[in-house]
Parts: C-alpha cells; sequence; structure tokens
C-alpha cells in the first residue's frame, strides 16, 4: 500500500512543479546550468559507451551468423536496428540513471539535509519549480545526446565488422539502408522523450523526499537509480507493446 | 508582533507542541528556550509555515496565517527571514549571490542596485573580503553572518533564528547574538530566536518563553529568569557550573 503514496506524492510533485513559477531571469540562468550539469557533461560517457556497444553488437552479430548463405549486409542492418531500437534509447537512459539521476538525488538531497529546501520555502519560493522544472526542461534536449549515441553506435559497429574482417565497407552500409522505416526513429524519440521525463522526476522525487543525513543521501541516490531504471524498463515494454507489437 | 492562540502540532499521533499561546513582541528579540526534543524548532516551523498546526492560530499583526491562502502565504514570507541552525546559505553560489539571491527573486532592482544594497548589509554585519568566496570557503562564525544579511536584504517585518550560536566558540557567539539584538531595534522587526544556549538568554533575552516537552510553562525575560522559584526553569538555567557559581556568589 505504501507504493501507493510514493506514487500519489510524486504526482502531486509534478503538479506543483508546474505551478507559482519563479522569476524568468533567475528560471533563465538555472535551465542553462542544468543544460551544461546533465547534458553537456554527459556526452563524454555517452560517446564512450555507445561507439564501444555499438562495436560489440556488430562483433556478436558477426560471430552469430557464420552461415555462408546469409547476406553480407546482415551484420549492418542487425547492427542499425539493435542500436536505435534498444541500445542508444534504452540501455543509455540505464546508464544515464546512474549517471544523471544519482546526482540530482545527491544534489537535491543535500539540498533538503543542510536545509537549503526549507530557506527556499521560507523566503516563499515554490521549491519544486525552482529546482525540478529546470531539470525537466535541461531533458528535453536528451533526444540530443541519444542521436549522438546512434550515430556513435553505428560508426562504432562499422569500425569494428569492417577493420576486424567481418563484413567489407559497402555490405555495412548497404545493411544500414536496409528496409529503413522512418517509423522506427519515431518510436525511439517517443521513448526517449518519455524516458528524459521519468531522468529529471523520480531522482528530484528522492532527493526531495529523503529524511536524515549524509548516509541517507547515499541510500536515496541508490534508492533513486533502482525506481529509476526500473520505471524505463517499464516503459519500455508499455511503448514498444503499444507502437511496434 | 506575532500572536500564537492554542497551537497544537503532532506527528504519528505523538504530539509535540501542546496548546501553546504566546505573544512575540515588535523590536524585542523573543527567546524560544528549552532543553533538546522539548519542540522548540517544531514551534518555529509553525510560525514560519513549514509545519500546519493541527488545531490554533497564528496571526502576523492581526493577520491570520491559513494555508489555503497560497498568495497571502507567499506575501507574508518575503517579509520573514531566517537564519538556520546550519546557516543554509547555497552552496553552489558566492556570498554576494547568496545574499542578493533573496533580492533577485522578488525584486525589479537592476543589478548595480542589488550589489549596493548587498554591499551594505555585508558592512551591517562586520563582514570584509568574503564577497566573492563560496560557503564552504568560509569559517562558521562568517556563515552565520553571511546567513543574517540573507535574512534582513530585504528588510523583513520578521526575524527567525533557529540555535544562531551553535557549533560557535563562545567569544563568536556573544557577537552573533549582540548582532542579532541590534538589527531586531534598529531594523524595528519581531525577532524570534530558539536556543538552549544560556549565555545567549541573559544576553539578549527581552522576553522568554521556557518549553518542556511541547508544553510552555514559563515566561518571562532575562532579569527575571534568575529569580523564578520554578524547580524546572531552575533545573535548566543552573545545569551548568558556570550558572552554580553566579547564584551562589549573588546569595553571599
Amino acid at each position: 500500500m505504501r507504493i501507493f503514496f510514493h506514487i500519489g506524492r510524486y504526482f502531486l510533485m509534478i503538479k506543483y512543479t508546474f505551478t507559482k513559477f519563479t522569476k524568468w531571469s533567475v528560471l533563465k540562468k538555472l535551465i542553462f546550468q542544468e543544460i551544461e550539469d546533465l547534458i553537456i557533461g554527459s556526452v563524454g560517457i555517452v560517446a564512450f559507451m555507445s561507439f564501444l556497444i555499438g562495436g560489440v553488437v556488430a562483433i556478436q552479430t558477426a560471430l552469430a551468423i557464420e552461415n555462408p548463405l546469409l547476406p553480407g549486409n546482415l551484420i549492418g542492418f542487425a547492427t542499425r536496428q539493435s542500436v536505435i531500437l534498444e541500445f542508444a534509447p534504452t540501455l543509455i537512459s540505464i546508464i544515464m540513471a546512474g549517471k544523471v539521476g544519482s546526482f540530482i538525488t545527491s544534489s537535491i538531497g543535500t539540498m533538503r539535509v543542510t536545509e537549503q529546501i526549507d530557506a527556499l520555502e521560507v523566503m516563499g519560493i515554490n521549491s519544486f519549480n525552482y529546482l525540478v522544472f529546470p531539470k525537466i526542461i535541461s531533458l528535453l534536449l536528451y533526444p540530443f545526446l541519444i542521436t549522438l549515441a546512434m550515430f556513435l553506435g553505428i560508426l562504432g559497429g562499422y569500425i569494428a565488422s569492417v577493420y576486424a574482417g567481418f563484413s567489407t565497407s559497402f555490405d555495412f552500409i548497404q545493411g544500414i539502408q536496409l528496409d529503413f522505416k522512418v517509423f522506427h526513429i519515431i518510436y525511439t524519440y517517443i521513448k526517449t522523450i518519455l524516458f528524459a521525463f521519468v531522468l529529471a522526476t523520480i531522482p528530484s522525487y528522492h532527493g526531495f523526499f529523503m529524511k536524515g543525513g549524509a548516509l541517507e543521501v547515499g541510500k536515496a541516490s541508490n534508492i533513486s537509480f533502482v525506481w529509476t531504471s526500473s520505471v524505463i524498463i517499464i516503459i519500455n515494454f508499455i511503448v514498444t507493446q503499444l507502437l511496434l507489437a | 508582533m506575532i500572536e500564537v492562540n492554542k497551537i497544537s502540532k503532532s506527528f504519528n499521533n505523538i504530539k509535540i507542541i501542546k496548546d501553546i499561546s504566546a505573544t512575540f513582541e515588535k523590536g524585542k528579540t523573543n527567546l524560544i528556550i528549552g532543553q533538546s526534543g522539548s519542540g522548540k524548532t517544531v514551534l518555529m516551523k509553525c510560525l514560519l509555515g513549514l509545519h500546519e498546526v493541527d488545531n490554533g492560530d497564528i496571526l502576523f499583526d492581526g493577520e491570520k496565517f491559513q494555508k489555503e491562502e497560497i498568495s497571502k502565504i507567499s506575501d507574508l514570507r518575503k517579509k520573514m527571514g531566517m537564519v538556520f541552525q546550519g546557516s543554509a546559505l547555497f552552496d553552489s553560489m558566492s556570498v554576494i549571490d547568496n545574499i542578493m539571491f533573496p533580492l533577485r527573486m522578488f525584486s525589479n532592482s537592476s543589478q548595480s542596485e542589488m550589489e549596493d544594497r548587498a554591499r551594505e548589509v555585508i558592512r551591517r554585519v562586520d563582514l570584509k573580503d568574503v564577497d566573492e568566496k563560496f560557503p564552504s570557503e568560509i569559517s562558521g562564525g562568517m556563515k552565520k553572518r553571511v546567513a543574517i544579511a540573507r535574512a534582513i536584504v530585504l528588510n523583513p517585518k520578521y526575524l527567525f533564528c533557529d540555535e544562531p550560536n551553535s557549533g560557535l566558540d563562545p567569544k563568536t557567539a556573544i557577537i552573533i547574538d549582540k548582532l542579532i539584538q541590534e538589527i531586531t531595534v534598529e531594523y524595528n522587526i519581531t525577532t524570534v530566536v530558539n536556543t538552549h544556549d544560556m549565555n545567549s538568554v541573559m544576553e539578549i533575552g527581552d522576553k522568554i518563553i521556557f518549553l518542556v516537552e511541547g508544553k510552555k510553562i514559563w515566561e518571562g525575560n532575562n532579569n527575571e529568569i534568575l529569580d523564578t522559584d520554578d524547580k524546572m526553569i531552575n533545573d535548566f538555567v543552573y545545569s551548568s557550573e558556570l550558572f552554580k557559581k553566579v547564584k551562589l556568589t549573588q546569595k553571599k
């Protein structure tokens, strides 16, 4: 039954986030700061992970299809499908739940522990809007990060398969272009936007409502990662069932 | 002036504040004293509206504080300044940005006007060469001064201080206490201070409310507190060896 209490409180937090707005001149600075922390600060890890994951997907596919009757462009095709449909949006989002989610929970949690949130409230500032809204807006740029992940994932697959001798450059590029459906990209962006919202709000919720001291900030970050990644996987399942099945 | 009429507050069916009535006077330093766990902080958070009271009224210059009237609460909060126990300065901002924060949020002044006002209150709390430093780079006493400066930058009508000298050495604690008292008189504001430090009580206790297990059991000032016959007050006041010696000297 406690879960319903948390779900209810989470939605109340979302409601309060979109009420009693902070002064635009202040909010603008906060949004740019969050873009730097959450998006630009994640470019490196996203690029690194996507490139290697793309390479691994291509090698695994090549090793699994030893039959000479199978077309050579299959590695490129499988890499593209895996990276675009799942690895870039879902796996990167789970990695981001660890990186960005923990950062959000611990920063808001520390503000709670050190009474900085109380200070905002006493000043008559809507702390939900002040702290959560800029995170939601900055994560609207999350699809750009996923686009980068898709590009680098496929590039990693290309380099791994061509330079390791599993496929020719021509076959791989032909595979990438084979049976391309624009709707798959739309499906990926729909998922990405939903994941971005989850990445901004669930860690914020865990930071906002944590109780205790420094040790509890660590525990809250941990619980926040578990819930954020679980909700991402549940949403992934539902959206895939609704849009692709 | 803040009037509190029979307010109570419970958490998980445990009554923390029990039917407290009190008046916190304008231009005076009003102290809420009591042992740890006596409900001082909860009472202050009720005054600030951070906790909703179960029953009773809180009146700010005759105006009632009701949770439903969000815009009224917001306006009222702009008239409040608060110094938290741990200072609650924003880690990501420099000292001057911390002090200018309420101005940025609520005034339409230009950047230079805000800076001038911030520097004025920085001078008032006797801070020097800390404008561009971050809270992690200054001492505990300086943090308290910055917190006081931030609390008074908007010329509040009510100033709340939660254990303002906790964690400070005795000399700095007295300086901070005196600063709070001077600001109270200078700005003619209603100041409420939570403390269990007897030095503060003797220094700045224009009006004192003594709490035991969530109940108000005594009210008076710093002259009266040493002469009262109330056993619980005496246990609290004379728990320190220094005050025991003071009492002995007085008797002699």
